[in-house]
């Protein structure tokens, strides 16, 4: 039976990535993707893999976010 | 094709596949009654023969090690990629003093409050990522989110607006001596094992006590290459990221 | 109701999947693929669940059947992190691909043209 922390945690990932695909720009769902992975990291916690949740912390918060915006700060300003 | 014509394209197949999802999830036993024999073998037995506390760091690098060498190469093929995609062509050429070109184009201050965290974050990061990995086998972490820790402590030296620093303290040849020796370190772990009789990655190192750093055999020292070839690469990734952000001009 | 949630495994594979198929942009094309990604790892973790059960760490709890299965979590642990290099080494491809056509567009990298 899921408990009710287990499916509120599912609700939220399910939703947020819906609200990744949706974002057709690129740098305001750079945020969203970090709100999914967000959400992410407490489904992992909430099925009781405390080392999967570490390795999504860290790779949601410092690796994803600043490789996205850095190739979206070099292909701007270019005339199409 | 259109647009029009590839949704409708892909519309009728995901339907398909969605159906199939939905039949195959019907036959896996039901949330929460866990039936397969290995996860309660290993939990069992990972502390009484291995003597590491972290079932999950006795599976990655004990009795699966063979498929972690595997990923751990993917990542290192991935860093090699991105090298090779990032490197200067000939139409292109580095700035040669960024900072005057920073100067020259600055739109907005640093806030001193984010350069005084960030810089404050750096040693704090780096103990936290040394600690995570060295205690792989005792408590939840590893190599692999050591690791990244790492290498988000150098570059808190680049978020603090000093882009010039975190290219000195990062120096390229570093980061490649350190990727490639922590990659090479694991198969040398392995070959140990060989050289001492038993199986490639067989853990053949004494095993100590549970619940002590050293204990586990080859696990801490795995964990420490590992951590150091993640570190190396995702730092090297980042680098080449800043360079064709902040210097590289055609 | 038991089936639910791998429904929510399902349900992120095909809206990543949607997003790829429909993507405007390289770097939301990316982003559309990690969606995909972490299904998997969603799947995986919740096949190996237990119900009340208790995350494989024995520092100071006693090693038993109570725990929850550790041999998926090593599976997602490694892929996490490998799988945001490549799709690093995706963005670079992105990112060179700009620099020859100009636009992050799909429809617009047509460099196969004779």
């Amino acid at each position: 039976m899921i408990g009710v922390l287990q499916g509120v945690a599912m609700l939220t990932v399910g939703i947020f990535g819906f609200a990744v695909v949706l974002n057709r720009d690129p740098l305001p769902q750079a945020m969203v993707f970090t709100f999914f992975g967000g959400s992410l990291v407490v489904l992992f916690i909430v099925l009781q893999a405390p080392d999967v949740s570490l390795s999504a912390i860290v790779v949601g918060a410092m690796a994803y976010p600043l490789m996205t915006v850095l190739t979206l700060a070099k292909c701007r300003g270019r005339s199409r | 094709m259109k647009a029009r014509t590839r949704l409708a394209l892909f519309a009728i197949p995901v339907v398909g596949v969605a159906a199939l999802l939905l039949w195959s999830f019907a036959g896996l036993p039901s949330f929460g009654h866990y039936r397969g024999p290995y996860g309660n073998e290993i939990n069992a037995q990972a502390v009484p023969r291995r003597h590491t506390t972290n079932a999950v760091a006795a599976v990655n690098f004990d009795y699966r090690g063979f498929d972690t060498i595997g990923e751990e190469f993917i990542l290192f093929a991935a860093v090699m990629g991105v090298s090779a995609l990032l490197r200067l062509q000939r139409q292109e050429h580095k700035e040669e003093s960024p900072l005057e070109h920073a100067r020259a184009h600055a739109s907005t201050e640093m806030a001193d409050s984010v350069a005084v965290v960030c810089m404050g974050l750096v040693t704090p990061f780096v103990l936290l990522g040394l600690y995570i990995v060295v205690h792989g086998h005792l408590t939840p972490g590893g190599g692999f989110q050591g690791g990244v820790i790492l290498a988000s402590a150098f570059l808190m030296v680049y978020l603090a607006g000093r882009y010039i620093t975190f290219r000195q303290l990062s120096p390229k040849g570093l980061l490649d001596a350190g990727e490639g020796s922590g990659a090479g370190g694991f198969v040398l772990v392995g070959f140990v094992g060989m050289l001492a009789g038993a199986a490639f990655l067989e853990n053949v190192l004494p095993l100590g006590q549970s619940g002590k750093v050293f204990s586990a055999g080859t696990l801490p020292v795995i964990n420490l290459s590992v951590g150091f070839e993640v570190g190396a690469g995702l730092l090297l990734v980042m680098w080449e990221f800043l360079e064709q952000a902040l210097m590289v001009r055609s | 109701m038991d089936v639910m949630p791998y429904v929510l495994a399902g349900w992120l594979f095909v809206v990543g999947l949607y997003g790829i198929v429909t993507s405007r942009n390289f770097v939301h094309l990316i982003m559309c693929l990690g969606v995909l990604q972490s299904s998997t790892y969603v799947l995986l973790l919740e096949v190996g669940y237990k119900a009340g059960g208790t995350a494989p760490i024995f520092f100071d709890a006693k090693p038993g059947p109570t725990a929850v299965d550790p041999v998926v979590q090593a599976l997602t642990l490694t892929d996490v992190v490998v799988g945001v290099t490549v799709a690093a080494m995706l963005m670079a491809l992105a990112l060179q691909t700009h620099k020859r056509t100009g636009s992050l567009d799909p429809a617009d990298a047509r460099i196969m043209a004779g």
